[in-house]
Formats: structure tokens, C-alpha cells, sequence
């Protein structure tokens, strides 16, 4: 009688951590999904906005069509992209990010535009845009980390392995042009 | 990573039990001196229920309103919602907290909300026009940061703790001395008791002189322990310690206190907003630790991660770290040092006050006239004339 409780004690026991683990594996997996939707949201914002941008800068760039072509292009390819993998389309956002970059790094030879109030919060949302791309994909990494941690240590991994959790991709920008963003001298 | 700065809640706990301890001694010895130690008991944790929920329910509107903090939306001041919003992703809070400003010139801000789901981040004028991008960005992740850590609500318990403590000692020594003055409540004690209630009575007494004391030594180390903490999550999640660095610099360097600051709710502040008039924010440390030690802190970190923040305390304050060891993952965490955006864009700190004080009118319900002349009309809410002549040119506007 007392090896029956037992038993049964010890299989209350494993269906708790069993459920435990797995609970925990799903947070995380669906942390990793909100964190991408995130990026997602983001980057389709910075589509929106170039437009926009191009738009408005073109009346006051007269020579400077290959930088603003350059923002156009990058966009229109990053578009679509935007259902390829992460890798691939880390890739392209990175030429977008840098095109955009040069562009904002010209417009200081611009004082007519840097004037223009529609411009200013163009280049703020922009901005912010920007700076919320790289803290979502800084977020998706970090919950990827964990993710992925979780699914390769042991006892999880066991857990991982019978309900096929899969390792997830890093959302990395291994451009080199991004690495070393332009650096302007204003002298 | 994020999730474990959990474990040093245990810390936190054993703390605010050591609290709750104080308040109920404090009830007994009470009752004890009216010969009623468990009526005592009763009361104390009452006063401390109903505070309690009241805090809980209401605290964040009622410390929101108490500061005078208008809340704002996106298009009041873009760049304040944009960096808040920018800070909600990269700690990954749900929900988008709502944002105040508080008209004062004064250099504070703090965060309230008794969970992620429900917080409000509010800074003052006086530092929104002071701070560039990126040290605001610094400022905004520490706040939220005390809302992901959840210190907000520990906080404010804790400081109904101490409030209840410090009203019940209060009180109760007033009411010990009075009655033991005219002498006449202590007929009740018969024949031998006289003597030991009289021990009872000094040791209550000597009781509530200490237990304020003890509570506010006890609230001062859980606080000076979360503002760490929170600095090291602020780091992280801008990856740019500098940013807050630098803004706690200019924090450090203003004199003004916060008129609308009162001490129960002084922890909730980025610095301590009780510093002496004419003293600098850094000489006076109670709630927060030393302004310029957390500076040396922040800019003596080589990564952004949470070890790289505990190596740096140990470094300038000696001794061991103020992370706890579970969330110390190995992962290298580097700083920021290209930032991506053209700081061409930004406003300098006179387009900063001109912004910010537009905001505070239309928030106000001023009305703005924008003269050919290039002078601004302020209209105030009161003003009841159909047309207002301009006192610089002389033209008539409609209202």
C-alpha cells in the first residue's frame, strides 16, 4: 500500500515539473513572437515614413538625388523582404538604416530644410523610429537568448525535445556599413 | 536575465517583514500600556489595513494629483512620448504607461503604478527642458525600470508601513505621557500589578521613541537598494550608461527643490527632492544613495550588462556587489557608442524651453496667438474679449 502511494507521489511529482517546465518554455516562446511582432511594427513604420521624408527633403536636395534615390531603393527592397527570414532581412534593413543615415548625415550642409517644422518632425519620428528598431531587436535578441537557453539546458531541454520547441534565429545586423556607422565631422 | 532581478526581492521581503514586525510590537506595547495588548494589536493592524488599501487602490492618483502632473498625449510633446515609448520596448513592459508633466522648475521625476499594467511616469518642466535625447532616455529607462522592477509598489507599502508606525508612536506617546501625568487611568491595575505595569509603561515608551527610528533605517536601506538596482537596469536597457550619467551630473548640480514633494512620497523621486535650499542635491543622502556616487558608478562600467554595473560598484564603493548573483549571466553586453540618429535634429536647450513652456500653456487651456509680428500671444483661459490687440505691434487678433 505504501509503494503505491509512493508511486503515485513520485508521478504527481514529474507531471508538476513536467507542467512547470513546459509552461515556461511557452512563455518564452511567445515572449520571442511579441518581441518580433515589435520589430515588425517598427520597421513597417520606417516604411511608411521614408516617403514621406524623401518627399519633403527633395525640394530642398537638388544635388543630392543618388543619396535620396539611395533611401528610396533600400526601402523598396527592404519591403520585400519583409517576409523572408530573419537573417535576410536583418540584411536589408541594415542597407536601409545606413542609406537613412547618410541621408540625415547631409541634410547639416541644409540649413533652409533644417528649418522646415515638417521636416523636424519628420527627422524626430524618424529618429525615434530608428532608436525603437534597434531596442525592439535589442529586446527580441535578449528574449531569443533566453529562449533558446532554455530549450539546450538540462532538465528542459527533455521538455523542449518531446513538445518540439525549436531554437530560435537571432535578429543580428552583420552589415559592415552598419558596424561602422558614418562619422561626420561639422568642422 | 530580466526576469531574475527578482531574487533580490527575497532581500526586499525580509526587510519589509522586519517592518510589519515593528508595527505589530508596537501595537502590543500600546495596548499593553492601556493593559489591553490585544486591542492594541487590533487597531495597529487596521490603521495599517485601511492605509493599505487605500494606497493600493488610489495611491498613484492621489500622489499624481498631489504633485499638481498634468498628463500629456503624443502630440503635446512628441519627443517625451517617442523616448517613453522607446524605453517601454526595450524593457518590454506591455503597456504603454501614461506620461505627466509637472509645472516646476525644479529637476525631478518619478514613476507610479502599482503594476507594469498600470504605470504612470511623470518628470517635471523644469528637467524636460534641461535634458537632451539622450539623457532623458537615461532618465525615463531608470523610472521605468522601477516599474518593471516592481518598486513602486513595494515602495509604497513600505512607506505606508512607516507612515502607520510613525502615527501610531506618535500618538501613542502623547496619549502614555498625558495619562500617566494626571495619573488617574491607571486605577484599574490591583494590588501587586502596580510595578510590573510600570516597567510595561517605560519599556512602550522607550518603544515608540525607537521604533520610528528603526522603521525609517529600515526604509532607507530597501530604497537605496532599488535606486542601484534601478541605475543598473537603466544601463541596460539604453545600453548607454553615459546618458543617465551625465543627467544625474545636471541633477546633481541644481539647487531647486520640488514644491509640491512631500516625505512619504520622496523614495518615488530620481534624486532626493529634500535637499536643504542652497545645498547641492549631492551632499544630502538619505533615500537615495549619493548622486555622485552613482555617477562614478554609471561612467566606470565597461559593458551595459549587470555584472559589468556590480564590477563598477565594487570598484567605487568597495566591498561587494549590489546585484544579486542569480542575475549575473555571463552574456557580454557592450555599450552604445555610434548612435545611429543625426543629432543634427536636436533642439538646444533654448528651443527646449520654448517647447516645453508651449506645452505647459496648451496644457493650461491658454489660448496662443501667433503675431505677424513674430510675438506670442498667450490668451488665458479667462480672458473673455472677442479680439485681442498685440502689445508689440498693435494689431487686433480674434480670440
Amino acid at each position: 500500500m505504501v509503494a503505491v502511494y509512493v508511486i503515485i507521489g513520485i508521478v504527481v511529482v514529474l507531471a508538476i515539473i513536467l507542467w512547470v517546465l513546459y509552461n515556461g518554455l511557452v512563455r518564452l516562446r511567445n515572449q520571442v513572437k511579441n518581441a518580433w511582432a515589435q520589430i515588425d511594427v517598427q520597421l513597417k513604420r520606417r516604411y511608411d515614413l521614408i516617403p514621406n521624408l524623401v518627399e519633403t527633403a527633395k525640394g530642398y536636395m537638388k544635388h543630392e538625388r543618388e543619396t535620396l534615390e539611395a533611401v528610396t531603393n533600400a526601402r523598396n527592397l527592404a519591403q520585400q523582404q519583409s517576409s523572408a527570414g530573419a537573417g535576410q532581412r536583418a540584411k536589408a534593413e541594415g542597407e536601409l538604416s545606413s542609406a537613412l543615415s547618410r541621408l540625415l548625415a547631409v541634410v547639416e550642409n541644409y540649413p533652409d530644410l533644417k528649418a522646415n517644422q515638417n521636416f523636424l518632425a519628420l527627422q524626430e519620428e524618424l529618429t525615434s523610429t530608428e532608436n525603437k528598431i534597434s531596442f525592439s531587436r535589442q529586446f527580441y535578441n535578449d528574449s531569443v537568448l533566453r529562449y533558446n537557453n532554455q530549450t539546450q539546458m538540462v532538465p528542459s531541454n527533455i521538455v523542449a525535445g518531446m513538445f518540439k520547441f525549436k531554437a530560435s534565429e537571432f535578429f543580428e545586423v552583420t552589415l559592415a556599413a552598419e558596424r561602422e556607422a558614418p562619422k561626420v565631422s561639422f568642422t | 536575465m530580466w526576469e531574475q532581478i527578482r531574487s533580490n526581492q527575497i532581500r526586499s521581503v525580509v526587510l519589509t517583514i522586519g517592518m510589519g514586525a515593528l508595527l505589530i510590537l508596537i501595537g502590543y506595547f500600546l495596548g499593553a500600556a492601556f493593559d489591553n495588548a490585544v486591542a492594541g494589536l487590533v487597531i495597529a493592524i487596521l490603521v495599517w489595513v485601511i492605509l493599505s488599501l487605500i494606497g493600493y487602490f488610489q495611491g498613484d492618483s492621489i500622489l499624481l494629483s498631489m504633485s499638481r502632473a498634468k498628463k500629456i498625449k503624443r502630440d503635446d510633446h512628441p519627443r517625451l512620448y517617442n523616448v517613453v515609448e522607446e524605453m517601454k520596448i526595450a524593457s518590454g513592459l506591455e503597456k504603454m504607461p501614461d506620461i505627466y508633466i509637472i509645472d516646476d522648475p525644479a529637476l525631478n521625476a518619478f514613476a507610479t503604478g502599482r503594476d507594469p499594467s498600470r504605470a504612470s511616469v511623470a518628470i517635471t518642466s523644469g528637467l524636460l527642458q534641461k535634458l537632451n535625447r539622450d539623457e532623458l532616455q537615461g532618465v525615463i529607462a531608470h523610472e521605468i525600470s522601477h516599474v518593471k522592477n516592481r518598486d513602486v509598489l513595494l515602495m509604497s507599502m513600505c512607506s505606508i508601513l512607516l507612515g502607520t508606525i510613525v502615527i501610531l508612536a506618535w500618538y501613542g506617546s502623547r496619549i502614555m505621557i498625558f495619562g500617566s501625568m494626571t495619573g488617574s487611568r491607571r486605577s484599574s491595575s490591583s494590588g501587586g500589578g502596580g510595578q510590573g505595569q510600570a516597567i510595561i509603561l517605560i519599556i512602550s515608551l522607550v518603544f515608540m521613541i525607537l521604533a520610528p527610528i528603526m522603521a525609517q533605517l529600515i526604509y532607507f536601506a530597501i530604497s537605496r537598494k532599488r535606486e542601484y538596482l534601478a541605475d543598473a537596469s537603466a544601463a541596460l536597457y539604453t545600453r548607454y550608461p553615459e546618458g543617465l550619467a551625465s543627467a544625474l551630473e545636471k541633477l546633481g548640480a541644481s539647487t531647486g527643490q520640488l514644491k509640491s514633494a512631500n516625505k512619504a512620497t520622496a523614495p518615488m523621486y530620481i534624486i532626493n527632492p529634500f535637499r536643504k535650499k542652497g545645498m547641492r542635491a549631492s551632499d544630502l543622502t538619505s533615500t537615495h544613495p549619493p548622486i555622485s556616487e552613482r555617477i562614478r558608478i554609471l561612467r566606470a562600467m565597461a559593458g551595459a550588462s549587470f555584472g559589468d554595473y556590480d564590477q563598477a560598484y565594487s570598484e567605487v564603493h568597495g566591498g561587494k556587489g549590489v546585484i544579486p548573483a542569480a542575475s549575473l549571466a555571463a552574456a557580454t553586453v557592450p555599450i552604445t557608442t555610434t548612435k545611429l540618429e543625426g543629432e543634427a535634429g536636436e533642439p538646444n536647450e533654448i528651443q527646449r524651453a520654448r517647447e516645453t513652456s508651449d506645452v505647459m500653456y496648451r496644457l493650461n487651456n491658454y489660448n496662443t496667438i501667433n503675431c505677424d509680428c513674430g510675438a506670442k500671444l498667450r490668451v488665458p483661459p479667462k480672458f473673455k474679449q472677442p479680439t485681442i490687440k498685440c502689445p508689440h505691434c498693435g494689431r487686433i487678433h480674434q480670440v
